[in-house]
């Protein structure tokens, strides 16, 4: 008995579609991903746009406008599993910026017409909307991992995806720790692994881009960072980039932003 | 005659990136409304710069495009030292330029191999294509990869690269690492004028539009990094300039806001624009392949941009491995850059086109005010013209086939949504049809 090859549906809300681009990045395996599974979906690569239901859904984006919030309800409710990538859809993105500004004053600012624009007040994570079955972080998400979690859908499995911090991928790689050597603020100690340590590789302080790790001690953070003189406005301002709406961030910078 | 009116609606337009979707209602053979909306949410970029220090900028706005990271990277930087005052060194210049290149390889690839090329060949997607035209594909996948490798090696990442820098790189690539990229550069340079004989060989629609087209121009190079604003119509500027000759504007039907020309309206940036005013800057292998091709600057014919794309994809890879040979790390990798309180303007060539980010920073060097203004919000009002005149006595066609036309129509313009709205789905709706 041969099983049916399972169907996969890419949606895209608010973003910068790096994200899905990610899986057109797969150059290597692409032909082999687009072997062992249907893309019925995928208005960025095909014209071929099938209705549900689909086996499985990757999602990236934030949810920003009323027609978006109920076009993920329909998407939850004709998808088997669900998993969102990348830090739009896991935290919001950037644009969850505007969660702590007015939303008119935001329009306002770009655009001379206010009225002819519909946008919601907040920029807020799919799993505030629907179940997720599994979140990919990142900002963009890695392509090993984003194959991890494909195949591991494909075999059900649990995706092998740390939650610990870049502090360990930078220990694995033997790279020099650039707050300890050079002074030079890093998040690495409270952000999530996933990206091999890259920023501190090239000589730069890791800006947090996968978002917060597994129970992240900001506080700590915040005393090593005083050493080397760097203000609360300032780690504010780091904690409010990509992932500022994810909880661990979003809190302490609300209690540092002073 | 109100019988007489047939309607084509392309709610979500595939094939680029972004949300989207074109309008079309006809009278007979009147256009009545044509609508190319934009309908990707706002993301407010603008706004939320404000307050953010003036380092951060590189950053941030490579998140406005997934595609073309750098382009926002090197336009942004391009501000800031502006701003500053400062100007780096060649070395530092010559490893933007190879990172840049790289974008272009990555990104006109896509586009030329996977999101256009099925148009001319009549499949839904590259991966259908790839059954009967193995080679294209795996010819295709190889090309971008090298693209994403250069980003890799100098960028750190493909997506979003994070070894950018105001004043320069965190860390200047070693020349080994570079030199590892040769050998698959000179494959690309012969199998990309391969792929302008493939894409020249497509059948084109008899249809010629007529456009100002705007680029950079630089002295001595076709102009990817800097340069000055020039256009067809003779137009000559410093980039600082930009806000004296052009506006934005708002339509009601779409969330990215149009540029136009002060004085001229409606213009054309993108590969056909760099092309028509940098055609004299041709690398020898991409001019042997454009002169092969029938290429020549002042092509006019949208749905032939396929052509430039893939001679522009020649000239990066001759471009890269040319950086590449003559390398000299640039040490340090930066230059310090102290911010003052002034407005910095930024232009760079995006795989799109032109695009302008003006700063406003006070002493301190945070941000008081942005203006961000990408290829596609430049290029609505010319998609929308394109589409209005192709319809124009092709009203005979079917729904489906007058669809298809229209969507690579589009298509022609490589347009990327995200980047609009920091902004595509068809509708045609037929008046009178019998």
């Amino acid at each position: 008995m041969t099983a049916k090859t399972p169907t996969l549906a890419v949606w895209k809300f608010a973003s910068c579609s790096g994200c899905q681009l990610t899986l057109l990045n797969c150059e290597d395996d692409f032909l082999s991903i687009v072997g062992a599974i249907d893309i019925v979906y995928f208005p960025e690569a095909t014209k071929t746009m099938a209705d549900g239901p689909y086996d499985l859904s990757i999602v990236e984006g934030s949810i920003t406008t009323a027609h978006e919030a109920e076009q993920i309800q329909r998407i939850r409710a004709s998808s088997t599993t669900l998993i969102t990538v990348g830090a739009c859809a896991t935290a919001g993105g950037i644009q969850a910026l505007k969660n702590w500004a007015d939303v008119d004053e935001f329009i306002s600012i770009v655009y001379p017409h206010p009225e002819f624009i519909n946008s919601l007040g907040t920029s807020t994570p799919i799993a505030d909307h629907v179940k997720v079955d599994f979140e990919l972080h990142g900002c963009p998400i890695s392509q090993r991992q984003l194959i991890e979690v494909i195949d591991s859908f494909l075999h059900r499995r649990k995706p092998n995806t740390p939650s610990y911090s870049v502090c360990v991928e930078c220990k694995l790689n033997e790279t020099t720790c650039v707050m300890i050597a050079n002074g030079t603020p890093c998040m690495g100690p409270v952000t999530r692994a996933g990206c091999g340590a890259l920023c501190p590789a090239f000589n730069r302080g890791c800006y947090g881009c996968f978002g917060p790790s597994e129970t992240p001690n900001i506080a700590s953070l915040r005393d090593l960072w005083h050493s080397i003189g760097v203000a609360d406005a300032d780690l504010a301002l780091a904690l409010r980039t990509f992932n500022a709406y994810a909880p661990e961030f979003r809190e302490a910078s609300d209690h540092y932003v002073g | 005659m109100s019988d007489d009116t047939r309607e084509i609606s392309v709610d979500y337009l595939a094939r680029v990136e972004g949300e989207g979707a074109l309008f079309l209602k006809l009278n007979g053979d009147e256009v009545e409304d044509l609508r190319f909306t934009i309908f990707e949410p706002p993301r407010f970029y603008e706004a939320f710069l404000r307050g953010r220090r003036f380092s951060e900028a590189p950053d941030i706005t490579a998140r406005i495009c997934g595609i073309c990271p750098v382009a926002y990277q090197m336009s942004a930087v391009n501000a800031m030292e502006n701003a500053a005052g400062a100007v780096v060194l060649d070395p530092i210049r010559e490893l933007r330029r190879l990172l840049y290149f790289g974008e272009w390889i990555e990104s006109h690839t896509l586009h030329v191999y996977m999101l256009h090329t099925p148009d001319f060949l009549g499949y839904p997607s590259a991966i259908e294509m790839a059954g009967d035209f193995p080679d294209i594909v795996t010819n295709a996948l190889r090309l971008k990869k090298l693209g994403n490798r250069i980003m890799t090696v100098v960028g750190g990442r493909e997506i979003n690269p994070i070894n950018v820098k105001v004043g320069g790189f965190y860390r200047a690539p070693l020349g080994t690492d570079l030199d590892a990229l040769k050998d698959e550069l000179r494959w690309a340079i012969d199998t990309a004028a391969e792929t302008v004989e493939l894409v020249a060989g497509f059948e084109f629609p008899d249809f010629t539009m007529d456009y100002e087209f705007v680029s950079l121009r630089h002295s001595d190079e076709y102009a990817i990094l800097d340069g000055r604003i020039v256009s067809s119509e003779g137009l000559d500027i410093d980039v600082t300039e930009w806000g004296d000759h052009f506006e934005e504007t708002q339509v009601e039907w779409s969330n990215a806001l149009h540029a136009r020309l002060k004085e001229r309206g409606r213009y054309h940036v993108g590969p056909m624009a760099r092309f028509a005013n940098n055609g004299d800057h041709l690398t020898p292998v991409a001019q042997v392949a454009a002169d092969a091709a029938g290429l020549r600057p002042g092509e006019s014919n949208p749905f032939r941009s396929i052509i430039v794309r893939a001679v522009e994809i020649v000239l990066a890879c001759e471009e890269a491995l040319g950086i590449i040979e003559r390398y000299v790390r640039p040490d340090p990798a930066a230059e310090a850059v102290e911010p003052r309180s002034a407005v910095g303007h930024g232009a760079s060539e995006a795989p799109r086109g032109l695009l302008y980010h003006r700063y406003e920073l006070d002493s301190s060097g945070f941000i008081a005010d942005t203006q961000i203004v990408p290829p596609t919000s430049q290029n609505q009002a010319s998609i929308e013209e394109d589409l209005r005149a192709y319809v124009r006595g092709r009203t005979h066609l079917d729904d489906e086939t007058l669809q298809w036309q229209l969507e690579q129509a589009i298509r022609n313009y490589d347009p990327c949504i995200s980047c609009a709205t920091h902004f595509l789905d068809l509708t045609v709706e037929r008046a009178g049809r019998q």
